[in-house]
């Protein structure tokens, strides 16, 4: 590991212990203060401190110091758990997630914006304490201004061609060192087992990364403990447990290299009992190197607990990092979309290979090549399988949100979140946050009533909002629910009206009045918005999800609540088609818009069909692309459904369903109508996916002009409910 | 840039040089990813003619632009000799590729710094700023094509963007 792969590490740790630290903030306030949680949190804050130490980042190390007092006085009982507390803490966690963003970039040292938010949230922190809040950690007990390193090599170092001494001379390179001793370990059989062991006193700029790079060769064959510069005495006390020699031999060498007193060694000794460990750095091997950030440093002087429940809790915190390491692999994410895409490849190639068998007509090859299809179609489910990840992170988010919007509003509000281990695609819950992020604002804000009107309505005062998640028919489906005063229809309808949106006397289903609140600009009008009409933005959310190839439904019960479902694809990177022939081109619409086929029963000019009993309008693909009418052929219809509305696609040719991977078009084509993307077919052609929604609405949008022109083009028709 | 580029070196550069209606054109061949033959083209709907449609080249779905059509022309017509020119170019710190269709492809020459004359103020058949530079071939010359121009994204989208919207009101 070079040091930037260690800062790196500890960034992506420090990140996940921060999120730990927010979640676990956040269910301080709703489960009580257990002893486990204010712990956790502690802990937290305590590595975060430990590992920016280990960096020399003195900023973080000292603002997680001041965090980590007020978190203490949680746990010894000085302060009781209060919201603004919670708060106040809050708010630090986000200042040190910022500090760390500026490090991740690079930036060793505060940005002045930055530095200048931290002494106002430090007094803050101070302020609870009772007393100005100390910037600077308590000086150390003993400062003698040296690193104290301890090494031990394993019996095989030797044979595999690395000297001990050269390690040594090595970190004389990195620092000067005060005093070598050398610790001779058992004699064994094999004379060429390695039995050596220093003690060693360095001083110098070095840091502990410094030291630990220093063995970086030999880091799986030996022990290192580092204890930095002024470690008290119960360090060494504590380091010298754990080795092997025992006291008698170590006390003596370790003296000898001037890190500490022996008769303080020994003075210390009597008292240890009461003293906690500075620092312990230990690594054995890969695993515990991965584990050493959440085992440096120690508690603040001023904690009060007795110091082997903590290095307790410490060690279990540390197993359980080390059996989760065994069972998952951090992989980067790129790696992963690279993979993804190969895939792709590999389905497309595989497709042609069945295109050339089947033309070829040999069975056997056929036969080959159904196997191998069925192979890399499995190869590309576990591939996105893998990408997989469960949407509680997202949810977990939220309780934030609603805690923190709650406030604002001034309202009681809950989140309650369910289905967290629904999986989907990484893309997908990337582009997830936005929307979901408004439909829950949008609950919150205009869902849930005020706390009189609740009240009056003779419900709990507590508003509740729920995120729930599950898969459906190869979907996933996210519900935004609230338990709030639910949509007006009669204000929606009127609000219709006035904008010229829908006609006074047509009569509309309730789901068909709600979908209204998606219409652009219709969000916007204050008045509803005021009332309960739900919206800013309302038609962003469904225009991010209808890009996804998803849809956005909505249903709601007067005086019970309103819940928005967003239906959305497990993965953006494939996409089940159904593939069609308008000339000499391939189109790809995707199967879950299509409802079934059937054969055109030309009826004259009019653009509509009999589809048993049914009046079905229909958009012809060739007068939409401009090409000749296609005079001697039979045409078919797809039978389309896009939200609630139901159209057929005339087409030249049916060719039948067919999965493929999704190719971004160069954006030259961004602003192209009715093509969303393409893919290539198994012949290495290329098909233009459909983009439905725009071919319908476009039509919808000619109707509408041609109004005064009855018979030249029909709109397209809600479906009957029936269907 | 190709030709303030050469200028700096004060080295030959290698241009491509390509018939398209019966002129000579170059291309820096820097840019020029690779040559293929015209076919198995995908014509996509409601595209101006300079769109010539969407090729997959070894996965990738590359546009084809009709130079001729680009340059204000009629589309060029297909031949034996049609070729499409894969360029690579970048755009906002983006590597675009695009397919290029020209009536043939002639050879790959060399035109020293020295040789290549600013673009004419007018008199090209051509837009000017389209033009990075006149080379000088034996007694004539060739027009060297400024990439970021003629391939210019935005220009090609907007093209599309108006094509489209006229489109189906046809």
């Amino acid at each position: 590991m070079t040091p930037d792969d260690v800062l790196k590490t500890f960034i992506t740790e420090s990140r996940e212990l921060l999120e730990v630290m927010e979640t676990d903030l956040l269910g301080l306030e709703r489960s009580g203060a257990p002893e486990e949680t204010l712990n956790a949190i502690f802990r937290a804050a305590h590595t975060v401190k430990g590992s920016a130490g280990m960096f020399g980042l003195d900023h973080l190390v000292h603002f997680a110091h001041a965090v980590e007092g007020v978190l203490d006085a949680f746990r010894g009982q000085q302060l009781a758990v209060t919201p603004d507390r919670v708060s106040l803490l809050l708010r630090c966690k986000d200042h040190l997630s910022a500090l760390l963003d500026e490090v991740a970039k690079g930036q060793l040292v505060p940005s002045p914006a930055l530095a200048a938010l931290t002494q106002p949230l430090a007094l803050e922190l101070g302020a609870q304490l009772g007393g100005p809040a100390s910037l600077n950690p308590e000086p150390t007990a003993a400062p003698s201004g040296a690193w104290h390193v301890s090494v031990r090599f394993q019996p095989g170092v030797l044979r595999q061609g690395l000297d001990p001494i050269a390690f040594v001379r090595h970190l004389g390179t990195v620092g000067e060192l005060l005093g070598v001793s050398v610790v001779e370990g058992p004699r064994t059989e094999d004379p060429t087992d390695c039995r050596l062991g220093f003690e060693l006193a360095l001083r110098g700029p070095a840091d502990e990364a410094v030291i630990n790079e220093a063995f970086g060769l030999v880091k799986d064959q030996c022990r290192l403990w580092i204890l930095p510069p002024g470690s008290p005495t119960s360090a060494f006390l504590r380091m010298i447990d754990l080795l092997p020699e025992g006291p008698q031999v170590l006390d003596p060498l370790i003296a000898a290299t001037g890190s500490v007193e022996l008769s303080a060694l020994q003075k210390a000794r009597q008292a240890s009992a009461a003293e906690d460990v500075r620092t312990v750095f230990l690594f054995e091997d890969l695993e515990a190197e991965a584990k050493a950030a959440t085992a440096t440093s120690s508690p603040p002087p001023q904690s009060p607990t007795n110091p082997s429940a903590t290095s307790a809790s410490r060690t279990a915190n540390t197993t359980e990092a080390g059996s989760k390491e065994g069972r998952t692999l951090r992989v980067d994410a790129d790696k992963l979309d690279h993979l993804i895409d190969l895939v792709g490849e590999l389905i497309i190639a595989a497709a042609g290979g069945q295109v050339m068998a089947r033309r070829a007509s040999v069975p056997e090859l056929e036969e080959v090549n159904s196997t191998i299809a069925e192979l890399v179609e499995e190869v590309r489910d576990s591939a996105l399988q893998l990408r997989m990840i469960k949407i509680g992170g997202t949810f977990a988010r939220f309780q934030r949100v609603v805690r923190d919007v709650a406030r604002d509003l001034g309202k009681d509000i809950v989140l309650e979140v369910s289905g967290e281990e629904t999986e989907l695609d990484k893309t997908v819950v990337e582009k997830l946050g936005d929307p979901l992020m408004h439909l829950v604002r949008n609950a919150m804000d205009h869902g849930i009533e005020s706390s009189e009107r609740r009240l009056a309505a003779g419900k709990p005062v507590r508003g509740t909002v729920g995120l729930n998640a599950f898969h459906e028919s190869g979907n996933i489906v996210i519900e935004v629910k609230d338990d709030g005063g639910g949509l007006d229809r009669d204000r929606i309808m009127k609000k219709a009206i006035d904008r010229g949106l829908i006609e006074a006397h047509e009569s509309l289903s309730d789901e068909q009045i709600f979908r209204l609140i998606f219409e652009p600009g219709f969000s916007t009008a204050a008045e509803v918005t005021n009332i309960s009409g739900r919206g800013v933005g309302m038609d962003v959310v469904k225009r991010n999800v209808e890009a996804m190839r998803g849809s956005v439904h909505v249903r709601s019960q007067p005086g019970q609540g309103t819940t928005v479902s967003v239906r959305l694809p497990l993965t953006l990177a494939i996409i089940d088609g159904f593939l069609v022939g308008v000339g000499p081109t391939s189109y790809v619409v995707p199967l879950e818009t299509v409802e079934e086929c059937v054969e055109l029963k030309s009826e004259g000019e009019a653009h509509y069909t009999n589809l048993r009993g049914e009046v079905l309008p229909f958009i012809r693909l060739r007068e939409v692309f401009g090409l000749p009418a296609n005079p001697n052929r039979r045409e078919s219809v797809v039978v389309l459904r896009h939200g609630n509305l139901r159209a057929g696609l005339v087409v030249d040719t049916l060719l039948g369903e067919f999965q493929t991977v999704i190719k971004p078009l160069n954006a030259v084509f961004n602003r192209a109508r009715c093509i969303s993307g393409s893919t290539i077919l198994g012949t290495g052609e290329v098909g233009l996916i459909l983009d439905v929604a725009v071919l319908i609405k476009d039509s919808m949008q000619r109707a509408r002009e041609h109004e005064d022109h009855p018979g030249t083009r029909s709109p397209v028709a809600p479906a009957s409910v029936a269907s | 840039m190709n030709a303030a580029n050469a200028t700096a070196t004060n080295e030959p550069t290698q241009y491509l040089t390509f018939l398209l209606a019966k002129e000579v054109f170059a291309l820096q061949i820097l840019s020029v990813k690779e040559i293929i033959e015209y076919g198995a083209l995908t014509t996509v709907p409601m595209m101006p003619s300079t769109i010539r449609g969407v090729i997959n080249l070894r996965g990738a779905v590359l546009p084809v632009v009709d130079l001729a059509a680009r340059f204000g022309g009629p589309p060029a017509t297909v031949s034996k000799r049609s070729c499409i020119v894969v360029v690579e170019h970048e755009e906002q710190g983006r590597h675009q590729h695009l397919g290029l269709m020209v009536d043939a492809v002639n050879a790959v020459v060399e035109i020293p710094a020295d040789d290549i004359a600013p673009p004419p103020s007018f008199g090209a058949r051509i837009p000017t700023n389209f033009i990075a530079g006149m080379g000088k071939m034996g007694t004539g010359f060739v027009i060297i094509l400024d990439p970021q121009h003629v391939l210019s994204t935005e220009d090609l989208a907007g093209l599309v963007a108006a094509s489209a919207a006229v489109a189906p009101a046809a």
